[in-house]
């Protein structure tokens, strides 16, 4: 066992022990930075595949930025834990039962397997730059498939502006925009009528 | 593999693309009553999608976007029926999402979306793009079934759909890694080359292809995997529920063959295995359960798991007949759960559902053609010749049989006669009993005239089965088995 297969294990250990205590973390907020640990040690077993660009993005764009607004998220939210924890414990043994035999049979059918018999990924030297050859790949081979990522990006967008955005009709939400652009005939209305005949009886009566 | 092939050969989807996104802004600058604009500018663009698939057909098998893509005779096919069905399920729809609110510019963005994933499925000869075109008909379609906020029961199928979805794209992506990793490669035909020739461990192979079928499954709605599927036909709005029950399942089956047949060939003994299991269990489940619902929508849910399941008996067959009656089984079943959901729009009005059998009581006694077209759908869903369904039927039984499988066919033929009785049962609602309203059925002129054609369509393609039979099996024939 070799210095790269060790690293792996630690990882590979780190990532599962994360995941497992995303889902069983008591505190959401632990769950959260659970999460976070899971992906920066993903983040650990990418580089040592070599692809260094990933790895980084990976800790930029879901630490850095998704799992931040997920920890603002939850401190936002009112997260009732005792209902979100309801069955947990009536359930647990048939869910634990289930996992433990599709673990069992994985490692059954996965245990006998000494080699993949696949190709062994080649080893670069150091001057080897994986984001110029990342680069290269999208916008050649995969250009489609790059491409069709930006569209359902697009769709994602599309279907949340869809879901989210509408008037409610008892908002008091002030529109700045319709407010500037108001004008004198929208609120003064000059009424003409006949000027009115004092009448000095009537008034001095109103006084009493 | 010059530009021009690739752009020649994508045209369809490069077209649809730039239009939805023309329409997207379209929608939102140009002034109209009740999206008329709108909806013709996604009838005109099917339309040139239809012309532009026609006229770039070649002849063969052409290979585009460094084999990321695959234009042949199946793809165009399909394509070609997936157009029609969308826009029947748009004139369908009109009318019965504009009195509820619903008919809105981001409701026939997010279709043309759909549509756009069901196109790169049928046209993939790639795992990646294969599950991205997967990810973009379900995201849309995600989406689409949340649209009616106000109603509970339509976020609760929402959220359901999303959730067990994700998990079997989660399992699909997990079976994908297996694959790549025994074979090196993500396109088809390398891999099933690789698995042929290759040293690649047969335990890795099986263990993924159990994920992909798994996914595959979810995906399909058969039984075991079909738990969201009643919730979800019963919660979406009718005109969500009629998209999601038609064209889908046409690349559904695009989907299944491109993996199962072009790419793991080679591990037919173990997949084929699979299938029997899934299928039979589907046509059980399915049939069975459905008896029990009064609900007519989620009496179709159930429905539709069983015809899953016939489909997948084709599949399971192999060859010309295997395959090219199962392609046979999911245009037909397309056009009688579009004709069959379109019915149950069409009896609907402001603030009333016609989605229970008690609606559809007496039916003949207000309105006798009506009553004549979901007779004729019925039967077709239920395998009554003269009528399309049996034939269908009837094609995928004969596969089953010259594969081998004879107390398959046998099965299949129980669980057809069981599932004939709810089917069946509408048809006596309809003519033998009493109806329970006497609401003026207020039907739109193109929805009527649809409704017609499509009833009648079921009819004479089961007088006349042999164009549309031979189409599938050519096209099945020089799209999956000359290569």
């Amino acid at each position: 066992m070799n210095f790269e297969t060790i690293v792996f294990y630690i990882f590979a250990a780190l990532t599962v022990f994360a995941a497992l205590r995303v889902i069983t973390a008591r505190n959401p907020m632990h769950a959260v930075l659970f999460l976070v640990l899971a992906f920066i040690s993903s983040s650990g077993i990418w580089l040592l595949l070599e692809a260094e660009f990933l790895a980084i993005t990976l800790v930029l764009v879901y630490v850095g930025a998704v799992m931040v607004l997920f920890l603002f998220v939850v401190m936002m939210l009112d997260i009732n834990l005792v209902r979100l924890r309801e069955g947990f414990w009536r359930w647990l043994p048939f869910g634990a039962t289930l996992a433990g035999l599709m673990v069992f049979q994985m490692v059954w059918v996965l245990g006998g397997i000494d080699s993949i018999g696949g190709i062994e990924p080649v080893k670069h030297a150091a001057d080897y730059s994986n984001t110029k050859e990342l680069g290269r790949l999208i916008y050649t081979d995969y250009v489609y498939a790059f491409e069709l990522a930006a569209v359902l990006l697009l769709i994602a967008m599309v279907a949340a502006i869809a879901l989210t955005l509408r008037r409610r009709k008892d908002s008091r939400s002030q529109n700045v925009a319709d407010q500037v652009a108001v004008k004198r005939n929208d609120r003064v209305r000059i009424v003409k009528m006949q000027a009115e005949q004092r009448v000095t009886g009537q008034l001095s009566e109103n006084k009493e | 593999m010059d530009l021009m092939t690739n752009w020649m050969s994508a045209g369809a989807e490069i077209f649809l693309l730039v239009m939805v996104c023309a329409i997207l802004i379209a929608d939102l600058l140009i002034k109209q009553s009740g999206r008329l604009v709108t909806y013709m500018l996604a009838q005109i663009t099917l339309l040139g999608c239809s012309l532009i698939t026609v006229g770039t057909h070649e002849n063969g098998v052409v290979y585009a976007f460094h084999n990321l893509f695959v234009d042949d005779l199946m793809s165009d096919v399909l394509k070609l029926l997936t157009y029609l069905a969308m826009s029947m399920m748009l004139v369908y729809s009109r009318q019965y999402l504009t009195v509820r609110g619903l008919f809105t510019g981001e409701f026939i963005v997010l279709a043309l979306f759909a549509m756009l994933g069901m196109m790169v499925m049928i046209s993939a000869n790639h795992f990646l793009s294969l599950y991205l075109g997967l990810e973009l008909l379900s995201l849309s379609l995600y989406a689409m079934v949340a649209l009616q906020r106000d109603s509970a029961i339509a976020t609760e199928a929402a959220m359901k759909y999303f959730v067990l979805g994700a998990l079997a794209s989660g399992l699909l992506l997990y079976g994908m890694s297996m694959l790549y990793g025994a074979t090196g490669s993500l396109e088809l035909g390398v891999v099933s080359n690789a698995i042929q020739y290759g040293v690649a461990d047969k335990n890795l192979l099986v263990f993924g292809l159990v994920f992909v079928v798994s996914g595959l499954a979810f995906k399909l709605g058969v039984v075991p995997f079909h738990m969201w599927v009643p919730d979800v036909y019963h919660g979406a709005p009718t005109a969500m529920t009629m998209l999601i029950g038609s064209a889908p399942k046409l690349a559904a089956f695009a989907f299944a063959t491109r993996i199962l047949v072009e790419g793991l060939q080679p591990l037919v003994q173990h997949w084929s295995g699979m299938l029997i299991i899934l299928a039979v269990a589907s046509m059980a489940i399915g049939n069975i359960t459905a008896i029990a619902q009064t609900n007519l929508k989620r009496m179709f849910a159930y429905s539709t798991i069983a015809h899953m399941g016939f489909l997948l008996l084709g599949l399971l067959s192999g060859g010309v007949e295997g395959y090219g009656s199962s392609m046979f089984y999911a245009v037909v079943y397309v056009l009688m759960s579009l004709g069959a959901f379109g019915m149950i729009m069409l009896l609907s009005r402001v603030g009333f559902e016609a989605d229970t059998l008690n609606d559809f009581k007496g039916l003949n006694q207000r309105s006798p053609w009506l009553a004549f077209m979901m007779l004729l759908l019925m039967f077709s869903m239920a395998g009554v010749p003269p009528t399309v369904g049996f034939y269908a039927k009837f094609s995928v039984l004969n596969a089953v049989v010259q594969a081998g499988h004879i107390w398959l066919a046998v099965a299949a033929v129980m669980f057809s006669l069981i599932g004939a009785f709810y089917y069946l049962r509408i048809v006596k609602l309809m003519y033998f009993d009493a109806p329970e309203s006497h609401e003026p059925i207020a039907v739109g002129q193109d929805s009527a005239l649809l409704i017609s054609v499509n009833g009648l369509a079921v009819l004479l393609l089961g007088l006349l089965p042999g164009a549309l039979m031979s189409v599938c099996a050519v096209s099945v024939q020089q799209s999956l088995l000359l290569h």
